[in-house]
């Protein structure tokens, strides 16, 4: 099966906006799904509400298009019932570290064996340019025309709480991005893949950026791949975490 | 003193909101609702208004908040659409059971799924019995003026309910119109300082909002919330009344278009009116005896007097923008005719149409007109207009 099998030709051009990273990284996810030899027999796509959560629409894949937020429990009721298959969500920041983050931090937590990759690109792009649970500080937005005054949500912290696997990847740097997939796949157990992504029309267009490639060019400036596996990545960092042993939490009532 | 502008439905929602200059607003984005947002952050990033705006990260948690921040003492206002609505359906009952005052304006769209951006009324029929005030507005001005005497209404000590003024998806939202607005000192001096009631925090009048209430007392605290809700069709007449002597604008249950002598009636919500009218018209110069009914006030749903206005036709089409999945056809429907049950003769026939966002054309409409005049429907069963199956 080659890549071009996992895409819907006739579906295209897609919805997404001229320069949007989404098309990058279900290009690494199909790659991966070839080598791994993922296909609609063994694999399928859930995704939430969203720019990103319209991505299972262009796989040949079969898959659930949810409501807003409740991607995870969707794939977790599907990983029981089926559990020889592979259950991939693919959704954005709003809907997985916002609306939804709650059942994130739970199913890693339960270490359940599904993966989610997140198309974070800072904004809720699809409502039009609203701030997101991942804007940065100060980022100007249309419901924060005085500079975002939320801190972001630390995503990396809430899955390595669990020691759940985590990686993060940009869609600049495309042979990391597809190899974080692929490692998440491989992964049995909770895996979380946190690509950040470019918005150009509702979001980098408002912050001076000119086109998608400028902010692709932020990433490769701002984002350095560190080598191996490390325990944590810094902000500015990005690669692959280890999967630490499950902490053995004692119980506070024994002796 | 009334100035003239051009606004779309979410822009003069937006403008009302910033001349009530609420305390607090909680809100999270979804089409068609956001761009209100978008203006009212803005209100609030040129500090023209006092607003403590919290954009929180579901609408479960924007009307918790306002729940809140209502009960805290604050005057408090959100807006939402769809999904965001029936995520907040929990809460949204309980704002009505505190008999909080807060106005939350919904952007009517339609409900998944499967996804759908575009209007259709399920959402805030879906809500029907939630214990909120309904005003259905048909354009952009309605929205305006709703909101603003929502404000009255949802305050009056003899209601003290929640109020949801609504107005249709993208056909309003988005939709630029002439509309009159009102002076900031009008509508402040319309609306009245907020006073809070039994705020939490005040010492000296110590109080606990939703504690359990089991066989004792809830019964008791519904047949109050009931009460209200009749109570509060005297005050939202009154309060028209009083808002048409400010602006030539007077409000009452709904607006009676060329009902008097009409054999055939339609009754609807919202945008669709506009079009009935229209109809209405070029079947008048025929001398066709026709009108519309459009219904402005849905909860409480002033049964006695669509009686009186209406009772008199000969037959009467409801236009419901939702289906009900009862089997009968959708939920205006069943409340009209029950409305009218052993006090008129008139054949009442429901039709669903628009859901999703299809359009509802004047050639439509004129068919419903011809099937009433020429008695060919059964009203044993709902009509769905302008669908392929």
């Amino acid at each position: 099966m080659s890549v071009r099998n996992y895409l819907r030709p006739e579906r295209l051009p897609t919805y997404w906006c001229p320069g949007c990273g989404d098309g990058l990284v279900i290009t690494s996810m199909a790659e991966v799904f070839e080598e791994l030899h993922c296909d609609e027999k063994n694999t399928v796509l859930v995704s939430g509400i969203g720019c990103a959560a319209r991505a299972p629409g262009y796989f040949t894949l079969e898959s659930v298009h949810g409501l807003h937020g409740r991607a995870v429990p969707i794939a977790e009721g599907i990983k029981i019932v089926r559990p020889e298959l592979n259950v991939v969500i693919i959704s954005g920041d709003g809907d997985l570290l916002g609306i939804g983050l709650n059942h994130l931090i739970h199913a890693s937590r339960r270490d359940t064996d599904i993966k989610v990759i997140c198309i974070d690109n800072q904004i809720y792009g699809m409502t039009g340019g609203q701030k997101s649970p991942t804007t940065a500080l100060g980022v100007k937005t249309l419901t924060s025309p005085e500079g975002n005054t939320d801190r972001p949500v630390d995503c990396q912290a809430l899955i390595k709480a669990h020691n759940s696997f985590y990686a993060r990847a940009t869609t600049f740097h495309l042979p990391l991005l597809k190899k974080a997939i692929r490692a998440a796949m491989e992964h049995r157990g909770f895996a979380m893949v946190d690509v950040r992504s470019q918005c150009p029309v509702n979001y980098g267009r408002r912050l001076g950026y000119r086109n998608a490639y400028e902010m692709l060019m932020h990433f490769k400036q701002h984002y350095k791949p560190v080598k191996g596996v490390v325990d944590r990545l810094a902000h500015d960092e990005i690669g692959i975490t280890s999967e630490n042993p499950k902490s053995q939490i004692q119980n506070p009532n024994s002796a | 003193m009334n100035k003239v502008v051009a606004l779309t439905g979410n822009e003069a929602a937006a403008e009302a909101m910033r001349q009530i200059n609420p305390d607090v607003v909680a809100a999270y984005p979804i089409t068609p609702q956001t761009e209100l947002m978008h203006k009212f952050s803005d209100f609030v990033a040129d500090a023209v208004v006092k607003t403590e705006m919290i954009l929180v990260e579901s609408e479960h948690s924007a009307m918790s908040a306002c729940i809140g921040a209502c009960a805290a003492g604050a005057r408090v206002m959100t807006a939402t659409s769809a999904n965001g609505l029936a995520f907040m359906w929990e809460v949204v009952y309980i704002a009505a059971s505190l008999r909080l005052p807060i106005v939350m304006t919904v952007v009517n769209r339609a409900l998944s799924g499967p996804i759908n951006i575009h209007c259709d009324h399920s959402d805030t029929m879906g809500c029907r019995d939630s214990g909120w005030i309904q005003l259905y507005g048909e354009n952009p001005q309605e929205a305006y003026d709703n909101i603003i005497q929502a404000i009255r209404i949802a305050e009056h000590p003899d209601v003290r309910l929640p109020v949801m003024p609504t107005f249709d998806g993208f056909i309003i939202s988005h939709t630029l119109e002439r509309l009159e607005i009102l002076s900031d000192e009008e509508v402040g001096k319309f609306i009245g300082a907020w006073k809070p009631v039994h705020p939490l925090l005040d010492i000296a009048h110590p109080v606990t909002y939703g504690p359990l209430d089991l066989q004792d007392y809830y019964f008791e605290h519904k047949k109050g919330q009931a009460e209200a809700m009749k109570r509060a069709k005297g005050v939202v007449l009154a309060v028209g009344k009083e808002y048409g002597a400010l602006s030539g604008r007077e409000y009452g249950f709904f607006e009676e278009y060329k009902t008097r002598d009409a054999e055939q009636i339609i009754l609807c919500l919202g945008s669709a009116s506009g079009t009935v009218k229209s109809v209405v018209d070029g079947l008048r110069e025929k001398g066709r005896r026709t009108g519309v009914l459009k219904l402005r006030m849905f909860r409480p749903f002033p049964a006695e007097e669509i009686l009186s206005a209406i009772g008199h036709a000969k037959s009467i089409a409801v236009l419901d923008r939702a289906e009900g999945f009862s089997g009968l056809g959708g939920p205006l429907f069943p409340e009209v005719r029950s409305a009218l049950y052993g006090r008129s003769d008139a054949k009442v026939i429901n039709y669903v149409y628009g859901l999703g966002g299809r359009d509802l054309s004047p050639e439509m409409i004129l068919s419903v007109f011809d099937d009433l005049e020429e008695g060919r429907i059964t009203d044993r069963e709902a009509v769905h207009l302008g669908v392929r199956i």
